[in-house]
């Protein structure tokens, strides 16, 4: 479960404190324990080719990653998948990363964790719980994600986290089937006591992109959502905090994508595999690492795929000799790729890309479409047009 | 969920006693030699003076309290101190890294 985990490397407040460049420690971990999930969201940022369940880690090994993990200096541990409380040792690994002293956080569709598994986690350690929604119209939930009687169990599990006094973050990807709810999402997230909120449009990599023109909120609805967030974050300061992710192609200036390449966050797919970002896989000429033969810290620090586009100096024109350059990073290798054919080149969400016009375009051709395609479902074989 | 049971917002006040919620965690982090808030999905840097109230922040002292030890400390007016000290908390009670 991990469709749009922004996490901020570093936020500061106070003294502004230069951050090291380059080879630091990241701060986190996203762990795919597993690529299971009994949902099928279109905009699933698991990759088109789901690793299969006779590859994952095993119990051992992931332990053993956590360990490493905070050896290494590492200090969040996002617990993710797919779905990965379908583990049925989410347990253990999450009592030994709690031990090794990381700070752990559940990224859950909430479906499958009953109250008993939810107070073990809470015992052995569990921080936070961050549990996604489609959205508050159940029917128009049980249509992204393919998957009946989702909202119910959601709403469960919520009153559960409550009753354990645990922090909850609620996270709701945005697209232009769910965007006009988005009052009604915000509501949803104060009724169920949420301290977070994400409102997070969809990033379109992996399956996303694979279904843009059918996610693509229009330039209007967008601006239209914005003003909401902003209005809810005043009315409700000091009751819930909002995590706004605009989408790229309504930008101006890019993410620094995962904080900078190599630089904040690290990812392990379900088989032990080390990328940069999720999408890394995407990106032509990088050769991965996996943890079955290379320690954590040496691939952080030496491996090929993290070295590639570390820091500024792959960068071309116009990050080259940009000012955003150590801010943004240049944004996305991915998307450049994507768009652009170049991973080098400058993300086209920034008005400098020569790209940027046509990204635009892209977007909102697709998003007046009246009709949009259908989903694309997420699930192993893929690309196939409807749900099971 | 019921109007009783929904949150309010926290406002900070020279008598409130704050603490970290459980789930926060003020930790020195060796490694690098500074101090970090540990939050949902957040990591904050908290600078000197804010790390010097955090680690007072134990839920029974109150905000008069921390301001006046630390005016003596530092050796500065306590008005001010009250000022800053208030004004930083109520900020991270709105973030969720405080409670009072
Ligand atoms: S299918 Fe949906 S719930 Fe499952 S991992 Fe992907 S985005 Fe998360
Ligand atoms: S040119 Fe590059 S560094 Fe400058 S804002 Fe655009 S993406 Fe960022």
């Amino acid at each position: 479960m991990n469709e749009i985990v922004e996490i901020a490397p570093l936020e500061e407040f106070g003294e502004a404190v230069a951050a090291p460049q380059c080879a630091r420690a990241p701060v986190g971990l996203l762990a795919e324990l597993t690529h299971r999930c009994p949902l099928q969201c279109p905009y699933c940022s698991n990759p088109l080719e789901l690793e299969r369940v006779n590859t994952e880690l095993t119990t051992a090994e992931w332990q053993d990653v956590m360990r490493q993990a905070a050896e290494l200096g590492i200090l969040q541990i996002h617990l993710s998948g797919g779905e990965p409380t379908v583990r049925k040792d989410l347990e253990d690994i999450v009592e030994v990363a709690a031990k090794a002293g990381l700070y752990t956080n559940l990224i859950t569709a909430g479906v499958t964790l009953t109250r008993d598994r939810l107070k073990k986690l809470k015992d052995l350690g569990l921080d936070h719980v961050q549990l996604s929604i489609q959205d508050v119209d159940e029917e128009n939930a049980e249509r992204i994600s393919a998957y009946k009687g989702g909202l119910a169990k959601k709403r469960e599990l919520g009153q559960w986290v409550r009753e354990f006094d645990m922090p909850l973050t609620i996270n709701a990807p945005i697209h232009r089937h769910n965007i006009k709810n988005l009052p009604r999402i915000i509501d949803f997230a104060v009724e169920m006591g949420a301290e977070r909120l994400e409102v997070a449009n969809i990033q379109y990599y992996a399956w996303a992109l694979k279904n843009r023109a059918a996610l693509m909120p229009t330039r209007a609805e967008f601006m239209k959502s914005a003003e909401i967030v902003e209005e809810a974050k005043e009315r409700l300061k000091g009751i819930l905090v909002f995590d706004f992710v605009v989408p790229d192609y309504y930008a101006k200036t890019p993410k620094p994508c995962m904080g900078g390449w190599g630089r904040g966050i690290m990812n392990i797919t379900p088989s032990g595999k080390v990328l940069p970002c999720h999408a890394a896989e995407t990106v032509p000429g990088l050769q991965f690492d996996n943890v079955r033969n290379r320690r954590l810290a040496d691939i952080w620090l030496n491996g090929q795929a993290f070295e590639a586009y570390r820091g500024t100096s792959w960068m071309k024109e116009p990050c080259k000799s940009c000012p955003r350059a150590e801010i943004d990073f240049g944004g996305c290798r991915c998307q450049a790729m994507a768009f652009t054919g170049d991973a080098a080149n400058t993300d086209p969400a920034c008005k400098f890309s020569p790209y940027h016009a046509a990204f635009v375009a892209t977007a909102e051709r697709e998003s007046a479409e009246a009709n949009p395609p259908n989903f694309i479902y997420r699930r192993v074989g893929g690309a196939s047009k409807t749900p099971e | 969920m019921t109007e009783s049971t929904m949150r309010t917002r926290t406002i900070i006040a020279l008598a409130s006693k704050p603490s970290l919620p459980n789930h926060i965690k003020l930790r020195h982090d060796a490694g690098r030699g500074r101090w970090l808030i540990l939050a949902p999905e957040r990591v904050f840097e908290p600078d000197e003076i804010s790390v010097e109230i955090l680690k007072r922040c134990d839920g029974a002292t109150s905000v008069e309290d921390i301001a006046s030890v630390l005016a003596k400390e530092y050796n500065a007016p306590l008005q001010d101190i009250i000022k800053d000290t208030i004004s930083m908390l109520q900020e991270l009670s709105d973030k969720g890294v405080v409670k009072a």
